[in-house]
């Protein structure tokens, strides 16, 4: 038998492997950008500004580009070099890298960024030049949207267009199943859901809505926008485990995902799914014929024309509140200045166009069927809105509509939250109280690491 | 006037130290190469793993705590790895001995070798991203084509991807479909071995087996513990596909009140160097992924070091 030892020098071949991954870790170790200061630009020296955005798609570049040159006409002496179609991991290494390469202005389709932003002074504090110009946040923009913008008592981004959640539902399947209107609260939306799903074998033919949480928008924190969910206490430790609204949001969903035919049938209808952003969304397609979605799917069923009458409402709310119907979840785009730029004036000007000028946010919304992000635009009479695009004004205008607050990790809290309701929602999870106690504390142990 | 002779050990100490100079020069650039992409990283790496360093401001020394935090609090650390070590177990395991079958296969073709061997390298030629895609395409529990046939032949449709229980399976498919590399380099090593030993083989009355156990398999043994030793190290750093298929078989795309689920479905597609993206950068907790990173090599040495000392007791006599 051959004894011979293997030469310890051999395991290099496994160092090799590894290195790789350690040297991606390695890159990541780069020093915090330096805090730039006045420009010149306010008494008239030319200034040159880099704007990263995420959008891509020709009528967003458009539109984005159409209020760059609004806002270039205006100060003469500041010209935009605009970035798009830009990840946010990618604006992520860029505000950790710095350079002169780096942008000035950036923004970001995820709010989740904003608490690690404003925790790690990577983006500049507006609220010193929202004071300096006289603009009070709270009058300017809905409270969701603020919410979403700042972390604690620092506004390091503010709102470029908002997301608002609400209902559609299909008119046609309604006045087949002898529904007159939208339901209003959890149980005549249950009797609807219930009323509008059509077996066909042991799946559907039409399943009255997909509950889900990976039905598409069907997430945990979306239903619970409309429960007025909070998230962190006053000081910071998460509350999923004592704000009893988490806890009957869960069941709640449980119990409607057991009443359409059980958490496997569902799961199985569901992969028969086509794309969400396309004409193969369920809804378009008539394979569901009520969905939580957001604003942006009225143009896109404008365009796609699906073969039955659609409209939109309000999310319907839990019974016990049924005096909050109209509220809804609210997201949105942030926008931000680098820290790390050196030409905070000009920059600060740009953002301050985009996101209060009342011409800009309402173009830009018309342009790309968005929510507009200040109370001003959302009552310009110069906003496009029909009936249907209307419900989601009236969302984003709603004083009880609610967002996902910014935390010092991200979306941690969220991505935690989530994995209970999957369990929950699949019956792994059956103690509810012990896996919403669990969740706060792994929620609080990631809190507490980030710090 | 005769010159006075070096004295013989200066002599030779210099001689020597012009051989280490020129034995230097010629390994420098390896030595620079191994210093900027191996050792710096590691020394890095292992020295973030106990400071708290978020990428944006200076780094801070924090002793255990990213320890802690890995390996008592993070309630993904302890999945994570027991999926990482499944794959490493099941994937590379299968892969080596359905690369081997098929060499075995293709070198007994007499004819149509070629075709053969295109048609089985050809996968490995795919992105992993759109191999991913493709079979999650071909996976899909609903509209796929697989669940479709299956059903035909009245067997069980799984939920491939969407099951926990199905989605480590589905990925090690997913890795056999791609084994052409593998392939290939063992057509190379069975055309290798003598066939006078077969001849002789057949003539002390051995039958197929006996020959694969007795002949081909000891002549081929340090390409079978290359491909495991290559394949562990590959797996332990497993990624794109697993993210990739958790991604697309979910269905969610993440965003504000949307998170992308670790490892779709309930974690089951979790592994390590998805923890280290994930801490290092989106979580922006670098210390912690150090902490992942240091211990994912480890266990990649601990692996190979053990392939390579029990290679005898792996492989038989060689």
């Amino acid at each position: 038998m051959d004894t011979q030892r293997t030469p310890r020098r051999r395991p290099l071949t496994a160092l090799a492997g590894a290195a790789a991954c350690l040297a991606v870790l390695a890159t990541g170790c780069t020093g915090s950008p330096a805090a730039g200061g006045e420009d010149g630009s306010a008494s008239g020296q030319d200034v040159t500004l880099t704007f990263w955005h995420g959008w891509s798609q020709d009528n967003e570049v458009k539109a984005i580009d159409a209020n760059i040159a609004a806002f270039e006409k205006l100060h003469p002496n500041i010209h935009v070099k605009v970035v798009g179609n830009i990840a946010d991991d990618k604006s992520e290494q860029a505000l950790r890298a710095g350079g002169a390469e780096a942008p000035d202005v950036v923004s970001s389709f995820t709010t989740d960024n904003v608490g690690k932003f404003c925790a790690a002074n990577v983006w500049s504090d507006l609220g010193p030049l929202l004071r300096k110009d006289g603009i009070d946040p709270a009058k300017t923009f809905p409270a969701a949207m603020l919410a979403y913008s700042r972390y604690r008592d620092n506004q390091c981004a503010l709102p470029l267009l908002g997301d608002a959640y609400g209902l559609y539902y299909n008119k046609t399947a309604f006045a087949a199943a002898g529904i007159t209107a939208p339901p209003r609260t959890f149980s005549e939306f249950e009797a609807a859901a219930l009323k509008l799903t059509v077996a066909d074998g042991d799946s559907y033919r039409q399943l009255g809505f997909m509950p889900n949480y990976h039905g598409y928008e069907t997430a945990i924190a979306h239903y619970l926008g409309q429960y007025g969910s909070t998230y962190f206490g006053p000081d910071g430790r998460s509350t999923v485990a004592t704000d009893p609204t988490v806890a009957a949001a869960l069941r709640w969903q449980k119990s409607l995902v057991d009443k359409l035919g059980g958490f496997e049938k569902l799961e199985r209808y569901r992969t028969g799914f086509g794309d969400e952003f396309s004409a193969k969304n369920p809804f378009t397609t008539g394979q569901v014929a009520m969905a939580l979605d957001g604003e942006w799917r009225t143009a896109s069923l404008a365009e796609d024309k699906p073969a039955f009458d659609w409209a939109t409402a309000p999310f319907p709310v839990p019974d016990g509140q049924a005096a909050s119907y109209g509220r809804g979840y609210q997201t949105g785009t942030i926008i931000g200045i680098a820290k790390g730029s050196r030409k905070q004036t000009a920059a600060w000007a740009l953002v301050k166009y985009l996101t209060t000028d009342t011409d800009a946010v309402v173009s830009f919304a018309n342009a790309i069927h968005n929510v507009p992000s200040t109370l001003a635009a959302l009552d310009s009479p110069k906003l496009e809105a029909d009936a249907n695009f209307r419900t989601f004004l009236g969302i984003a205008r709603h004083p009880a509509s609610g967002t996902t607050p910014a935390s010092i990790n991200g979306g941690a809290y969220q991505v935690s939250l989530q994995n209970l309701s999957y369990e929950v929602e699949s019956g792994r999870q059956t103690d509810l109280a012990a896996g919403l106690a669990a969740t706060a504390k792994e929620i609080d142990a990631a809190v507490d690491q980030a710090k | 006037m005769a010159l006075p002779l070096p004295s013989a050990p200066a002599a030779l100490r210099r001689r020597r130290r012009r051989e280490h100079a020129r034995t230097l020069a010629f390994l420098s650039p390896w030595l620079i190469g191994f210093g900027v992409f191996f050792a710096y990283p590691l020394v890095s790496t292992v020295y973030f793993s106990f400071m708290r360093y978020d990428g944006f401001t200076a780094p801070t020394f924090a002793g255990l705590r990213n320890w802690d935090y890995v390996l008592t609090r993070y309630p993904f650390f302890w999945q994570g790895l027991g999926n990482t070590l499944w794959l490493v177990a099941v994937m590379v395991t299968l892969r080596v001995a359905f690369g081997l079958g098929i060499g075995l296969l293709i070198t007994k073709v007499k004819t149509g070798a070629g075709l053969f061997r295109t048609a089985f390298y050809l996968p490995y030629l795919a992105p992993p991203v759109a191999a991913t895609m493709a079979f999650a395409f071909l996976l899909n529990p609903g509209t796929g084509p697989v669940n479709h046939l299956l059903g035909e032949l009245g067997l069980p449709q799984p939920g491939w991807f969407t099951d926990p229980a199905w989605s480590k399976p589905a990925l090690t498919l997913l890795a056999m479909w791609g084994v052409g590399d593998l392939m290939v380099i063992f057509m190379a090593a069975l055309l290798d071995v003598p066939r006078e030993q077969y001849e002789a083989a057949e003539l002390d009355g051995a039958g197929p087996w006996q020959r694969f156990r007795y002949v081909t398999l000891p002549a081929i043994s340090p390409i079978v513990l290359f491909a495991v030793v290559t394949g562990v190290i590959q797996t332990m750093q497993y990624y794109t596909q697993a993210i990739v298929a958790g991604k697309v078989a979910s269905g969610v795309i993440g965003g504000s009140g949307q998170q992308f689920e670790p490892g779709y479905p309930h974690g089951s597609t979790w592994t390590l160097p998805q923890m280290v993206y994930s801490l290092g950068f989106q979580r922006f907790d670098t210390g912690s992924a150090c902490v992942v990173a240091v211990i994912l090599f480890a266990l990649s040495m601990a692996f190979t070091s053990v392939l390579l000392r029990r290679r005898s007791g792996l492989l038989g006599e060689d």
